[in-house]
């Protein structure tokens, strides 16, 4: 084996996919080398072909889509032009995947060590013994919890952080030359994120793999990566070492990636209080409290964020208030009066003044309506607008939300992630609503998306004067639009106040973890938090 | 208490009173059907009195719902009464509904049972290879031949059937006379033909079934991690995507087999088979209220009995279900 040739060089790589009979081209000409051992990072937003060359790095194209042109050279051989039952030898013991979502991934009707054991058992590499053996090893290195007994578990009786760890143990089974990591800690929490990316970091460095690292989240690539890719529509913006890239970036798209996290809102206060929940305990059936003992105010015309990690009550919250689940105690006082526990009890002019965004706008919206219907339902129900007055207010919320009356005809399949979630928060706006309860409504999106979404939500705060509670897990999100912060966890309070006296030491011990494992833009930062982490652990 | 148990038990009782719903539903469908037993049986030109005489002696003439009641304590002690067409018979002569019952439902259990032995393995695999080799002539030429005998009428397929290998080509038994003495072998060679005839009814249903729910689960990402893993697309399809299948499968498999017990009259008539089907529909038009209700009863146990099974098996089929956290 030659050390110095590369262990994959891609030329020229063209991949089209298809969408309703037509191909189109979504990989338009990729150049993409690896060398033994270097982790490259791939970065940008949904759509820029990430996963595709990902995954084209294996020969495989998902289906729905193929390799028109280029060549994929691994170790010597040609992956584009090589027959399946050839690439079926290297898949697993010389090249190995972990996918987004470790919970999606793994297959739900076996134990995590028999998916493990499966890829060098079939191909003839090791003895299911020997291999069992090895699994405890690597699921100690990878700091599972009972590494001897964790194999022996179903992927749904294992958190999410310890499946993505399962998961990059198993890709490494057979020792393989190259690892493709797509996006492996999007679907965790910040606390979670930073225990996996330690792991993975570990374990790469330790066995010397090479690796291709997907993100949309650049301080994540900036841990991970020696070299780092920008992709956009399936084309590469510019390439360069994560250092010199993070100092410098040259071309204007990398810069706008880069300038996304640093929207910032001046933090006011208000002395109204449109919103009061005092003590508020609640519980799913008869089963064990999600929220114990909560109160918040939430400012009139002020952004009150809700954070904490999956789990911690933030959305049974927005339910309480909503009135979807009916707290067990504590009350809710809105413009001053009680409001009633239970939706039925809410007159419906109640019903109009709070107001609810969602996470996914794919779900939220009905697919078989046209945005006309969408927007025009809510106001013939609550304002009974008909006729000339209904289409005049359509087109005044569409202007409101930086779109035009050509939108109104169209169906929800017809727009864009960010289009989807502008007609949501117009969907909410249209009846005039004091109180709008916004659940994570950026975090399915991209970050150029979410930072729109975001600046339309701050000004029509200004415009209307409308209050939000805004649950989010993302930080940057918080100091984009909060006035006040809220920290939840294991569905209680355990820090409130204004947003610069929370985000400024001292903090609160649960505070402080998840503040400090939020990525940050510097390639030393993993280091220097588990550094630090293992000193405070050992005082 | 194990969380699997507890679901058992669920079902089972559940089951117990879908059956009880049921037998109160047989009970007054049989009131409300047109027409008197007694005159039916004793002849237009029969005087009330003698009408009255006669069902007072076989306790037509109680209210209903003492009636219901009496027949419920004696089913639960495994009594089914006495066939009325048998009525007028001198005392001891009487013919009980179980012995009229009994034999013609073994018959039905055999040839039920010898058609799914055949038809079950038979639709899996090829539902599993048409998955398999999806798209392509083998999976045509089985869609195209399932669904050509499933769109024809069974006596149809019968006929055919008896036409070619009975007729043309003496191979088989165009007739399915059993009786209790005979022999299995023998039993099992007069039943080919019906057997047949019922296979190629069923097998669509359950193979394409099997198709769907294997393609269906092909894009999931476990399936692409197995693909990735360099495994074959044999074993992708039978370690990986059947396994998370079952519950889909297992419910159209019983579907098919409970008709295999309560609908095969057509199949029994065409082939002279003695089965239930065939008893009921005679009873019936007898106004054999008892032999009727039984076999109702014994329709019912079949559905319900074989729906639990199939909730049972996609239960202990999935991790999820069987090990809640």
């Amino acid at each position: 084996m030659d050390i110095e040739s590369p262990l994959l060089e891609i030329r020229g790589l063209r991949i089209e996919g298809e969408s309703g009979e037509v191909w189109h081209e979504i990989v338009k000409g990729i150049d993409l080398t690896l060398r033994r051992g270097e982790v490259l990072g791939l970065i940008g937003e949904s759509g820029a072909g990430k996963s595709t060359v990902g995954l084209a790095a294996m020969g495989y194209a998902r289906p729905g889509c193929r390799i028109t042109a280029g060549s994929i050279r691994f170790d010597g051989l040609d992956l584009a032009r090589l027959p399946e039952s050839e690439k079926r030898k290297l898949w697993g013991p010389r090249m190995a995947y972990v996918a987004q979502s470790a919970a999606a991934a793994f297959n739900p009707a076996h134990r995590l060590i028999d998916q493990y054991v499966e890829t060098p058992v079939v191909h003839g590499i090791e003895s299911e013994g020997e291999v069992k053996r090895q699994a405890v090893d690597l699921f100690r290195r990878l700091h599972l919890p009972d590494p001897e007994r964790i194999g022996e578990r179903y992927p749904h009786e294992v958190s999410g952080g310890q499946l993505q760890r399962a998961m990059t143990g198993m890709a490494m089974a057979c020792h393989p030359d190259l690892l493709i990591f797509d996006e492996p800690t999007t679907a965790l929490d910040v606390t979670t994120q930073i225990e996996v990316l330690a792991a993975i970091k570990e374990v790469v460095r330790h066995l010397h793999t090479a690796a291709i690292y997907i993100s949309h989240d650049l301080a994540v690539v900036a841990q991970m990566a020696d070299r780092v890719m920008v992709l956009r529509h399936g084309e590469l913006v510019e390439e360069a070492t994560t250092r010199e890239m993070l100092a410098n970036p040259r071309e204007a798209y990398t810069k706008s990636l880069w300038a996304v996290r640093s929207l910032y809102k001046q933090e006011e206060s208000s002395r109204d209080v449109v919103l009061s929940v005092q003590g508020v305990a609640a519980a799913y059936g008869r089963g064990i409290k999600v929220l114990e003992d909560v109160s918040i105010d939430v400012p009139l015309g002020r952004t009150v964020a809700v954070v904490g990690e999956s789990g911690s009550g933030k959305s049974t919250l927005a339910r309480v208030i909503t009135g979807l689940l009916p707290p067990l105690a504590g009350t809710i006082q809105f413009q001053g009066k009680a409001l009633p526990p239970a939706l039925r009890n809410r007159p419906r002019d109640l019903l109009r003044r709070v107001q609810m965004i969602y996470q996914m706008p794919d779900t939220a919206l009905n697919p078989r309506r046209r945005v006309r219907d969408i927007l025009g339902r809510p106001l013939a129900f609550h304002l009974g607008l008909t006729g000339q007055a209904r289409d005049r207010r359509l087109i005044e919320l569409l202007e409101m939300i930086e779109l035009d009356a050509r939108f109104l005809d169209r169906l929800p399949s017809e727009l864009s992630g960010g289009q989807k979630q502008r007609i949501c928060i117009a969907r909410a706006l249209a009846v005039n609503p004091d109180l709008i309860i916004c659940d994570e409504v950026t975090s399915a999106l991209d970050q150029i998306v979410a930072e729109g979404i975001l600046k339309l939500l701050l000004r029509l705060q200004k415009d209307l004067g409308v209050s939000y509670l805004y649950i989010t897990h993302d930080l940057a999100t918080v100091k984009a639009i909060a006035d006040e912060i809220v920290v939840m966890h294991r569905g209680r309070v355990v820090q409130k106040g204004p947003k610069t006296t929370v985000l400024t030491p001292p903090h609160h011990p649960y505070t402080e973890l998840l503040l400090s494992s939020v990525p940050e833009m510097n390639p030393d930062w993993l280091d220097g938090v588990l550094a630090r982490r293992a000193i405070a652990a050992a005082g | 208490m194990h969380p699997i148990v507890r679901t058992l038990l669920q079902r089972v009782s559940l089951s117990v009173a879908t059956l009880l719903a049921v037998s109160v539903i047989i009970f007054l469908m049989i009131e409300a059907l047109p027409g008197n037993f007694a005159s039916a049986i004793l002849g237009q030109s029969a005087t009330p009195e003698r009408v009255a005489a006669f069902e007072r002696q076989i306790g037509l003439d109680r209210p209903p719902v003492e009636r219901y009641v009496v027949w419920l304590g004696n089913l639960l002690q495994g009594d089914f009464g006495n066939s009325l067409a048998s009525a007028g018979s001198p005392v001891g002569h009487e013919r009980t509904v179980m012995s009229l019952v009994g034999p013609r439902l073994k018959n039905t259990m055999f040839l039920a049972g010898l058609v799914a032995v055949v038809a079950v393995p038979i639709s899996l695999a090829l539902g599993l290879l048409a998955a398999l080799y999806r798209n392509g002539i083998f999976d045509r030429l089985v869609n195209l031949t399932t669904l050509t005998s499933i769109s024809v009428p069974e006596f149809f397929i019968a006929y055919i059937l008896m036409l070619f290998f009975a007729v043309r080509l003496p191979w088989f038994h165009s007739l399915a006379t059993v009786n209790t003495d005979t022999e299995l072998l023998e039993r099992v060679a007069r039943c080919t033909l019906p057997a047949l005839t019922l296979v190629l009814v069923i097998v669509a249903h359950m193979m394409r079934m099997t198709r769907a729910s294997i393609i269906n689960l092909l894009a999931s990402p476990y399936v692409e991690t197995a693909r990735l893993k360099g495994l074959s697309p044999a074993r992708v399809i039978v370690h990986h995507a059947l396994p998370n299948a079952w519950a889909p499968i297992v419910n159209v498999i019983a579907v098919n087999l409970a008709y295999l017990v309560v609908g095969v009259v057509v199949v029994e008539v065409v082939f002279v088979y003695p089965g239930v089907g065939q008893l009921m529909v005679d009873s019936v038009s007898a106004r054999d209220i008892p032999v009727v209700q039984a076999c109702a009863l014994v329709f019912a146990i079949a559905y319900i009995g074989l729906n639990l099974i199939a909730d049972l098996v996609a239960i202990i089929t999935n991790p999820r279900l069987l090990r809640p956290r």
